[in-house]
């Protein structure tokens, strides 16, 4: 089916019943629930195109194989929509469940791993610690037990973990909600919210105003300007985060390979390519552009696990935006200031895969008004409460 | 985008020798609310334009300084030390 004819344009209405800022996986699944939920006369508003920013820019990696059993249970929530998505949007959005390696390369990296290891299973989590002998059997194209400047010790096995084709699930989740009834509009910017009375009423855009009561920030990278229009200030500093792949090779990696004391991870796509990304830039910056810093260090470590790569040519590279949180947790639901405001943004290092539990239980707190208990530990009163959600497991987290 | 930070003690060098050092902030005073502390530690400005904000220059001199950035183009527009005046 053309692209064309997966979501129409529409003229933008008078009003909306909710107005949902940001095209990308959050804000569409969002509208494709709420959609299934009856609440149908929704807006998408993309400033630029659906999938520019975040959940086209990730490593397409899912996993639910965290550390605090409030992340556990949500990413594991995420999973289990993943596993059914393709059946769910009629739409192959080429989930592989081929596994997940985190490696360890010191005692205190041992230690971490255990420790997530027994979170997970008492989680009901297919998560365990293995030995580098079976590291190499699951993987032996990679250099266990050559010369190493961090020699592996073991690693956290995850086997439902794996990779899927993060372009294939936004269009899906875009196509499911324009089925249901919602408009997705493209190249439509927010320039301000009207919030009289400390209640939202109308969304003002490049292409005019917008009646509603109801408004979801589920930006990346814009997350704070969107939240400065209603004076909410947040607990986050947007980071890009770079990636590359190379060209594609015939089958040989069969895991996704991950090593936060090398500050890479690693998967093999199914054109072929290498993927590969790096923890996040560590000054604040909305830059999209890519560093030679990165490409040698990326590939310097990357080396280290597979030497034989050393002939293989990088393809390109680029950059994404992360809304980095202090404890590495996103920020989800209803905000206390202003009724009708709600927000799910600080998807730091971990958003795309947790798009579709984002979507699921923002329909929910939206269509019934009241916060589900998996969201209750990341609402932004989190901080002035002083009650962190310490996810010590994300992808960013190497120092 | 890569950038260089010119350091009031060593000159122009790569953003790599740098460390971040977050926005310049005032802090509320002894006796502001521990809701004012609170949001003081956790809550970022985060602009997409300019910004006053600290570095430290972790791999040479050590020094604490102030830099004005745009966060978009990484354009470094002055740099100075604490208290001082801009040096460029």
């Amino acid at each position: 089916m053309p692209a064309s004819r997966m979501w129409r344009d529409h003229e933008l209405k008078e009003s909306y019943d909710v107005v949902i800022i940001g095209g990308g996986v959050h804000g569409l699944a969002t509208a494709y629930y709420l959609t299934k939920l009856g609440v149908k006369n929704i807006a998408i508003l993309e400033a630029k195109y659906i999938g520019f920013g975040g959940s086209g820019r990730n490593t397409a990696i899912i996993r639910s194989n965290y550390r605090t059993p409030e992340g556990i249970a949500f990413y594991d929530h995420s999973v289990k929509l993943y596993e059914q998505l393709a059946l769910d949007l009629d739409f192959n959005v080429m989930f592989s469940q081929h596994g997940h390696l985190t490696l360890a390369h010191n005692e205190r990296g041992v230690t971490g791993l255990r420790e997530r290891a027994h979170t997970n299973q008492l989680m009901g989590i297919d998560s365990r610690l293995i030995q580098p002998r079976e590291i190499q059997e699951l993987c032996p194209m990679m250099n266990v037990f050559g010369p190493q400047r961090y020699p592996i010790q073991a690693a956290l096995y995850h086997p439902p973990g794996g990779i899927i084709r993060h372009d294939a699930v936004v269009w899906a989740y875009a196509r499911g909600a324009d089925r249901g009834g919602a408009h997705v509009h493209q190249l439509t910017e927010v320039n301000d919210i009207e919030t009289p009375n400390g209640a939202v009423s109308a969304v003002v855009t490049n292409r005019g105003r917008i009646k509603t009561g109801i408004v979801l920030n589920a930006t990346a990278g814009y997350a704070s300007t969107i939240c400065d229009m209603v004076n909410i200030p947040l607990a986050l500093e947007t980071h890009p985060l770079q990636a590359f792949v190379s060209e594609a090779l015939k089958p040989w990696l069969h895991h996704v390979i991950v090593s936060s004391t090398l500050h890479i991870y690693i998967s093999q796509s199914d054109r072929g390519e290498l993927v590969s990304g790096a923890e996040v830039d560590d000054y604040l910056s909305y830059s999209l552009r890519g560093t030679l810093a990165f490409a040698e260090g990326g590939a310097t470590h990357l080396l280290e696990l597979f030497p034989f790569l050393a002939n293989v040519k990088m393809l390109r590279q680029w950059a994404g935006l992360c809304d980095m949180t202090p404890d590495y947790s996103p920020i989800m639901g209803p905000v206390d200031e202003i009724k009708g405001f709600y927000i799910t943004v600080g998807w730091g290092t971990y958003g795309f895969k947790a798009g579709p539990a984002s979507g699921h239980l923002m329909a929910q707190c939206i269509q019934s008004g009241k916060t589900p208990k998996m969201l209750e530990p990341f609402l932004n009163s989190r901080f002035l409460r002083d009650q962190l959600v310490g996810e010590k497991a994300a992808a960013s987290v190497s120092h | 985008m890569s950038l260089q930070l010119n350091c009031p003690n060593c000159g122009v060098r790569p953003v790599w020798e740098f460390h971040y050092g977050g926005p310049l902030k005032s802090r509320p005073t002894q006796d502001a609310s521990a809701e004012a502390w609170t949001s003081y530690i956790y809550h970022k400005p985060n602009p997409r334009g300019d910004q006053k904000e600290w570095w430290y220059h972790r791999s040479a001199c050590k020094l604490w300084f102030l830099a004005e950035r745009n966060t978009q183009s990484n354009n470094v527009h002055t740099t100075q030390r604490f208290g001082a005046e801009e040096s460029k």
